[in-house]
């Protein structure tokens, strides 16, 4: 596969008055990969998947996708896109099934062609049983596939998905992600946004962390972690309304802490030995829990917080 | 950026539209009837209601008004202006039912569009512009005032209440006043979420309109300082003409005058609505 | 706990949910008020004088003003028994806490027809009083008329009530629109029963508004006769009946 670039972004700012959303990101997306935008709400994510699925305009700065300008090509792009938006935007009172129909009609697809495909989609979706049904009472998890399976109708080859699992219980999640890396497998390029860190280390080949309108970090969730965390990190747990003042004496063991108010992480490449340095100190803690580095941790060090608050 | 891509999009050959590349535009027909049709389907299963409010309820109001009340109009003043008072009350019936259908069809349905389902953005998701689903939607509209006002004339005919075959020309009026209703009321959607407003357009807006718009008597027996208040709404405009049509005529002197505060009440009403969802949709 | 009049927090509930929808709950007595002054006074300067049932001579206006009157009690009655109390019972699932206090469903059922009493009540009152300045009170058999709008409310929000435990969807209230605008149309509010066909006559005989246009009518007008305790028997009857079968519904609904 050629290396094609399907989206570029530069200096692309959003701003809504006073407020701005977006504050200047570059972003470049390849054909076949799955990038993600990885921060909390209120980050700029949604935002700029909105600039990106060409129904909010560009405040400045540039964006293009498959070579065409969002503001004057608008059309043209969505006819190749896929939407999956953060709220479903589904007609409960018309059937599962009714509700591809009609979205693919929007796309132009000729009946066949529609009927054709949803077939295939609410396979795809493990829905095919509740093509029948009204939309209403499906569980989240079948909503959300639905929805899915909807923005796929136009056989799309960019997939848009804000916040694909956001609600849904972990085992709806889990199903919903073996679709989502089903589709990549078949080539789907992926733009994924997502407050969860294990969302984005299972689906993302490539992520971005937005902070604040901003760029946080950029690269494959191993590089960010190895770049800005530690292998392995050591959480310790004390008995006590206030973890700072168990900070000093913990001094010098890894090589870099953060408290937080429910726990200290102790950043270390060997966590075993960082481990059992904390118990040698006789601090009696409530829990020493070693585990690897994650993209919380490189989202902590970045900015100071926990993703998901 | 690929240079391959840019060129083709200029382009693009016939084929399905799920090959991969540039695909062929929507033509303007073609967005208009693909949105239709989803009206089509939420029409159909709305029938029920449609059937009951749109053409029963009129049919009753013609029963007691032009009939019932009719009956001791006749007796007493021998009909309004030297017509039998069912022939002169159901232009105006067929006016009000316009009104009714247009503003039913351009408040609830529009505030689930853009909040409750948000069936709007789905269309915008897809390669449609806020024009092009506001003109499917107004396409729509039109309909639903056209099939109402067609359909209570044909009643209205075989209860007698119809003089002349003009009174078809009353079916494109009826569009015209159910139209200036329903392009200025999209805005509320776009500028407010509850949905409580609605019954207060109906009560305090609707009902006086439907009573004091010339449909049930002339303007003339309301107190001078209220007549100006029916010149300015859309309704009366649409009964005089529809009226005129319906008794075959003469041409009222200021028709052009009624037609065009229609025609400014629907212009003026689409441009900000269109303005008003377009910020609220694509901010 | 049985007997101690728990419907008084159902209704207290009401009262404090309404006071931040004042003005939604008063324009609704506007209606009957905009009907009197167009088809009463406008329409009436071309009918003049029409013959009551009983036989008098009145003025248009004079006529329909009664009848109003009695349609606005229906009208607020019916607006919280039936849209209001098929969404707390359906969506908002108020019963269901109230129930699991020592509230019965008798208690639900009587607290909210009270409440919508109010409602109409106060539709009822306004409008009077429009009347009475507009000098369409002619009797002091009049005093009675309040009273009667709140026997005319309460047969309306029992039965309106008790129906409303049947629907299933909001499209059902299109079936409640098909009952109240036929009877606000032909009650023998806007031309008298003689207009009709004999056969007909029956027919509007069996609608309770027509009860409550003849009560009103009767008192407004001073031409009170024995007929208008038939009619007010009928009225109280529904008042019963409904509420009977209303406390009795939302039992099987939610005590389950």
């Amino acid at each position: 596969m050629t290396d094609t670039v399907l989206l570029t972004a530069r200096d692309l700012t959003k701003r809504f008055g006073d407020f701005t959303a977006v504050d200047g990101i570059d972003v470049e997306v390849h054909k076949g990969e799955s990038f993600g935008f990885l921060g909390p709400n209120g980050a700029g994510k949604s935002s700029t998947m909105r600039m990106i699925g060409g129904v909010s305009p560009v405040t400045s700065g540039e964006l293009s996708i498959f070579g065409l300008d969002p503001a004057t090509h608008g059309p043209q792009i969505r006819a190749r896109l896929g939407n999956c938006p953060q709220k479903d935007l589904l007609d409960e009172e018309l059937s599962v099934q009714e509700n591809l129909w009609v979205y693919g009609r929007f796309f132009g697809l000729s009946r066949k062609e529609v009927r054709e495909r949803a077939t295939e989609l609410l396979e795809f979706a493990q829905l095919s049983e509740r093509r029948g049904d009204k939309v209403e009472p499906l569980s989240g998890g079948m909503k959300r596939r639905l929805v899915i399976a909807r923005s796929l109708i136009n056989n799309p080859e960019l997939l848009l998905l804000d916040e694909p699992t956001t609600g849904l219980d972990p085992q709806a999640r889990h199903v919903l992600w073996d679709r989502l890396f089903r589709l990549k497998r078949q080539g789907v390029t992926l733009i994924i946004t997502t407050h969860y860190m294990d969302e984005a280390e299972q689906l993302c080949d490539r992520l971005v962390v937005m902070d604040k309108g901003r760029i946080a970090a950029e690269g494959s969730p191993r590089d960010l972690i190895v770049r800005y965390s530690t292998r392995e990190v050591v959480e310790v747990r004390f008995d006590t309304d206030d973890h700072s003042a168990h900070a000093d004496s913990l001094g010098g063991i890894g090589e870099r802490m953060e408290v937080l108010p429910d726990r200290i992480l102790l950043y270390a490449d060997d966590g075993d030995a960082a481990g059992s340095a904390v118990h040698s100190r006789e601090l009696a803690p409530l829990s020493v829990l070693v585990r690897r580095s994650t993209l919380e941790d490189v989202f902590l060090h970045l900015t100071g917080r926990t993703l998901v608050d | 950026m690929d240079a391959t891509e840019t060129t083709a999009s200029t382009s693009v050959p016939e084929r399905s539209r799920l090959a991969a590349g540039p695909r062929r535009d929507l033509g303007i027909l073609e967005r208009t009837g693909v949105l239709i049709e989803y009206h089509w389907l939420l029409f159909r299963r709305t029938l029920r209601g449609v059937l009951i409010t749109r053409f029963l309820l009129p049919v009753l109001f013609l029963a007691s008004m032009g009939l019932g009340v009719g009956s001791l109009v006749d007796e007493n003043s021998g009909g309004v202006d030297g017509v039998p008072y069912l022939l002169y009350v159901v232009p105006g019936l067929v006016m009000v039912t316009a009104m009714q259908t247009a503003v039913g069809e351009s408040t609830w349905p529009v505030m689930g569009f853009v909040k409750w389902n948000q069936f709007y953005r789905a269309m915008l998701n897809a390669p449609h512009s806020v024009a092009d689903t506001l003109r499917a939607h107004w396409l729509m509209i039109a309909f639903n005032v056209a099939t109402s006002a067609l359909a209570f004339t044909l009643i209205s005919a075989l209860f007698g209440g119809v003089g002349s075959w003009w009174a078809l020309l009353g079916t494109p009026i009826a569009v015209l006043t159910g139209m200036a209703f329903s392009t200025p009321l999209f805005v509320i959607a776009a500028k407010t979420d509850t949905d409580s407003v609605y019954s207060a357009i109906f009560r305090l807006v609707v009902t006086p309109l439907m009573l004091f718009s010339g449909a049930f008597f002339p303007i003339d027996q309301l107190p001078t300082w209220m007549q100006p208040f029916a010149w300015a709404t859309p309704l009366w405009h649409g009964i005089e003409l529809g009226r005129a049509a319906f008794l075959g005529g003469p041409v009222p002197d200021l028709w052009w005058v009624h037609v065009g505060v229609l025609t400014a009440y629907i212009v003026v009403g689409a441009a900000v609505s269109r303005r008003a969802l377009r910020q609220r949709l694509v901010p | 706990m049985v007997g101690y009049a728990l419907w008084r927090f159902v209704l207290l509930r009401d009262v404090v949910a309404f006071r931040r929808m004042w003005w939604l709950f008063l324009s609704g007595f506007v209606e009957p008020v905009f009907y009197l002054f167009s088809i009463g006074i406008g329409l009436g300067a071309l009918v003049q004088t029409v013959t009551t049932d009983q036989g008098m001579v009145v003025s248009y206006a004079a006529f329909v003003a009664p009848a109003m009157l009695a349609a606005s009690a229906m009208n607020g009655a019916i607006a919280d028994t039936t849209y209001n109390f098929f969404f707390k019972l359906r969506f908002a699932k108020t019963y269901d806490t109230m129930l699991a206090t020592p509230a019965r469903p008798w208690d639900i059922a009587v607290g909210e027809i009270l409440w919508s009493l109010i409602r109409g009540g106060t539709y009822s009152a306004i409008f009077f009083l429009v009347a009475l300045v507009m000098g369409f009170v002619e009797s002091w058999w009049a005093v009675l008329a309040i009273p009667a709008a709140l026997l005319i409310g309460a047969a309306f929000a029992a039965m309106g009530m008790w129906a409303t435990t049947y629907m299933t969807s909001w499209k059902d209230f299109e079936f409640i629109n098909l009952v109240i605008q036929p009877m606000f149309l032909f009650s023998a509010t806007f031309f008298p029963l003689s207009v009709y066909p004999e056969a007909l006559q029956w027919l509007v005989r069996l609608m309770p508004l027509y009860h409550g246009v003849e009560i009103q009518r009767g008192l407004l007008l001073g031409d009170v006769h024995w007929g208008l305790l038939v009619s007010a028997a009928y009225l109280a009857g529904l008042a019963g009946l409904g509420l009977w079968g209303a406390s009795r519904r939302i039992s099987q609904l939610l005590l389950t």
